[in-house]
């Protein structure tokens, strides 16, 4: 679960990271509630949970009352890299002498946490990154470990922080380590850590990542999460609790195992067409199922013909053919469905699906085929 | 011969109670596999369909020899389930659970690493380990496997994994040992381990490798691949089309330079002397080929 920046701030401060005070808006009035409340001057921060909300003016310095009311009116209901703001971030104003890049992150190859740090934070770090990786200071810390404060210590050292700043940004290091672990974070970034000009630091931005798997021991995550940007088909999937992503193209995929999933991706690419999506129904696809995604696929208007592509395991092929001619009779279907059903009982599923065959189901034995029939049927027009 | 597994297997199925560990292990008994044990704390002195049921790993092990653990413990409490099997000296765990809290997991692995040397994990988050004809451990479906060799098969992805299998069986090509490493954050065992034993296994004359976007793991491997292997090895990576997956931060970028992608992967074990197909159907007709060309 990505968590908007307010959300994340909160995840930090509660382990003892100074944050700046702020508070949320949906609206103007709240906006300026806000403002009167911390005092001027605030900034404005759009909540979008997307990178390089500055340069695209979703974040604006008010110094009164009146200036935040434009500002908040002007940030609410912007659309930025197609996410409409639907709340903003209302915080003290605070200038920053000196920006420091901070991250800690899963190190899939080293199979170890990697702590990132660097004296030059900032919006251009990924730039930095490229062009001067040493700027980058790697550190990485055992699982079964705290950071400590020795080696916390060094590693400001090692990314060339000095003076007055190397002692709280060593000391905020332990406590960003510990909300990394302690709250089941895949990701906690912190772009920039600012020393401003009173020698407090502070972590201005906040980008955290929650997993998902570990939200049970978590239930105040709930409140955090930010359903009203999602796309809408996306969402529909989510309730349905089948796995979705949304794409441009206008063949819709429905498979079973993520790898399965993407090859059907690549194969309908292949042949040349292009997928609209991408649904994981995972295992022991039941009828429901199978109706669900029918559904949520159905519901796209891009979509001109659905490829199914099933390869029966602990499923049986005829149970997967019954759920598929179930579906048909209770989900009004804009588009040709082409199945493809291989694997276990794959012969009994595939005369299942033959008794039934009309130009609206089609069945095809081999992957490549289904694809280039389903390519060839979204390529033939508006279906209804 | 095979890898990993075969008829001399003891395995303990920690979580047999369950529906899933009940379902699958029962499964795997009529398969043949030699399951001695069950483990469900609470549950010591019943038994699931014969086989008796332990509170604890050490129990089973003192019990009955199982040299083997198969977890189908659900995702809060799979994690300890590891380290448990580890702590009483399991020489192999297959984790299947899948959905484990990366921190719990990265937490087992090293726990596992410090303290349990003896042990090798398989999983979390995979089909688990099959020898066709002697042993079955996980939930692959046993029927879609050929006995006898000489293919070696290792995947990333659960269903690919199945339909690699058919596409063999289909052809007349029997597997000595196919290895689910599964797609989790931090696998117990990976490409390279398994390519390892593929290499030494006499029995294994070639092997499938299916791979995912994102990691460097597949790279890794062809460098593996190209360095230690004589064997030949066909390959297929899953992804080439696929959406870019969640962004992590400004970190994911920094970490990967933009690495991950199938292409590069496809590269780099084309570049290794791999042979790479872009439909994972076409694994077995390939595969005929190249056993052809061994002679």
């Amino acid at each position: 679960m990505d968590l908007l920046e307010h959300a994340g701030k909160r995840v930090l401060a509660a382990h003892g990271v100074p944050v700046p005070v702020g508070h949320v808006a949906f609206d103007v009035d709240q906006a300026v509630a806000a403002g009167d409340a911390i005092g001027y001057p605030v900034v404005v921060k759009a909540q979008v949970p997307v990178g390089g909300r500055g340069k695209a003016g979703g974040i604006k310095v008010a110094n009164d009352a009146a200036e935040l009311a434009v500002a908040a009116g002007e940030v609410l209901g912007m659309s930025i890299k197609g996410h409409f703001v639907h709340r903003i971030w209302v915080e003290e104003a605070l200038t920053a002498a000196r920006e420091i890049y901070f991250s800690f992150t899963f190190d899939r190859a080293a199979k170890l946490h990697l702590g990132m740090l660097s004296g030059r934070g900032g919006i251009d770090i990924e730039q930095v990154a490229a062009e001067f990786p040493e700027a980058i200071h790697r550190f990485h810390v055992n699982p079964l470990e705290r950071l400590s404060e020795a080696e916390a210590t060094a590693a400001v050292e090692a990314a060339g922080i000095t003076g007055d700043a190397a002692e709280p940004v060593a000391g905020m290091l332990v406590k960003l380590y510990d909300a990394y672990t302690a709250e089941d974070a895949e990701l906690v970034e912190v772009n920039p850590l600012a020393v401003v000009a009173d020698g407090r630091v502070l972590a201005m931005d906040a980008k955290v990542i929650l997993d998902d798997n570990a939200a049970w021991r978590h239930p105040g995550w709930e409140e955090w999460r930010y359903v009203e940007g999602l796309d809408p088909r996306e969402r529909s999937a989510r309730e349905k609790g089948l796995t979705y992503v949304g794409l441009d193209g206008s063949v819709g995929i429905i498979g079973n195992g993520a790898g399965l999933v993407m090859a059907t991706l690549d194969v309908v690419a292949q042949v040349g067409g292009r997928a609209a999506n991408f649904l994981d129904v995972g295992g022991g696809a039941a009828a429901d199922v199978i109706t669900a995604a029918l559904e949520v696929v159905n519901a796209d208007p891009a979509v001109r013909a659905i490829f199914v592509n099933i390869f029966g395991g602990i499923t049986r092929g005829e149970e997967v053919a019954n759920g598929i001619v179930e579906a048909l009779g209770r989900v009004e279907l804009h588009s040709p469905i082409v199945v493809r059903l291989d694997g276990t009982n794959a012969e009994e599923g595939r005369a299942i699906l033959a008794s039934h065959e009309s130009d609206r189901l089609v069945s095809r034995p081999t992957m490549l085929e289904a694809a280039r029939t389903a390519v060839t049927l979204a390529a033939s027009g508006p279906s209804s | 011969m095979s890898i990993l597994v075969d008829g001399s297997t003891r395995v303990l199925v920690q979580g047999l109670t369950g529906s899933q560990g009940r379902f699958h292990g029962l499964r795997n008994r009529d398969y043949g596999t030699s399951i001695v044990a069950g483990v469900t704390p609470g549950k010591g002195g019943t038994d699931v369909d014969g086989i008796p049921v332990f509170d604890t790993v050490a129990e089973a092990v003192a019990a009955t020899g199982a040299d083997a653990s198969l977890v189908f413990v659900p995702a809060r409490a799979a994690a300890a389930a590891v380290i448990e099997a580890g702590d009483a000296g399991i020489a192999l765990v297959v984790c299947i659970t899948e959905g484990i809290p990366l921190h719990d997991e990265a937490r087992a692995f090293h726990h596992l690493a410090r303290n349990c040397p003896g042990t090798r994990l398989l999983g979390p988050n995979c089909p688990g380990v099959i020898s066709p004809g002697r042993a079955n451990l996980g939930i692959t479906p046993g029927g879609i496997a050929l006995a006898g060799g000489p293919v070696g098969v290792v995947s990333r992805s659960g269903t690919l994994t199945y339909q690699a299998l058919h596409e063999l069986t289909r052809n007349g090509i029997g597997q000595t040992t196919c290895v689910g490493i599964g797609g989790d954050p931090v696998p117990g065992t990976g490409f390279i381990d398994c390519l390892r034993l593929f290499q030494a296994d006499p029995e294994t004359r070639a092997v499938i490798m299916i791979g995912e976007i994102g990691g460097a793991d597949e790279e890794a491997a062809a460098g593996f691949i190209a360095g230690e292997m004589d064997k030949p090895v066909v390959a297929y990576v899953a992804g080439v089309t696929a959406p870019p997956g969640r962004r992590m931060g400004h970190a994911g970028a920094i970490v990967s330079g933009g690495k991950g992608g199938a292409a590069a992967k496809i590269e780099a074990l084309q570049a290794a002397g791999a042979t790479v197909v872009l439909d994972p159907t076409e694994l077995g007709s390939r595969m005929k080929e190249v056993l052809q060309g061994l002679g």
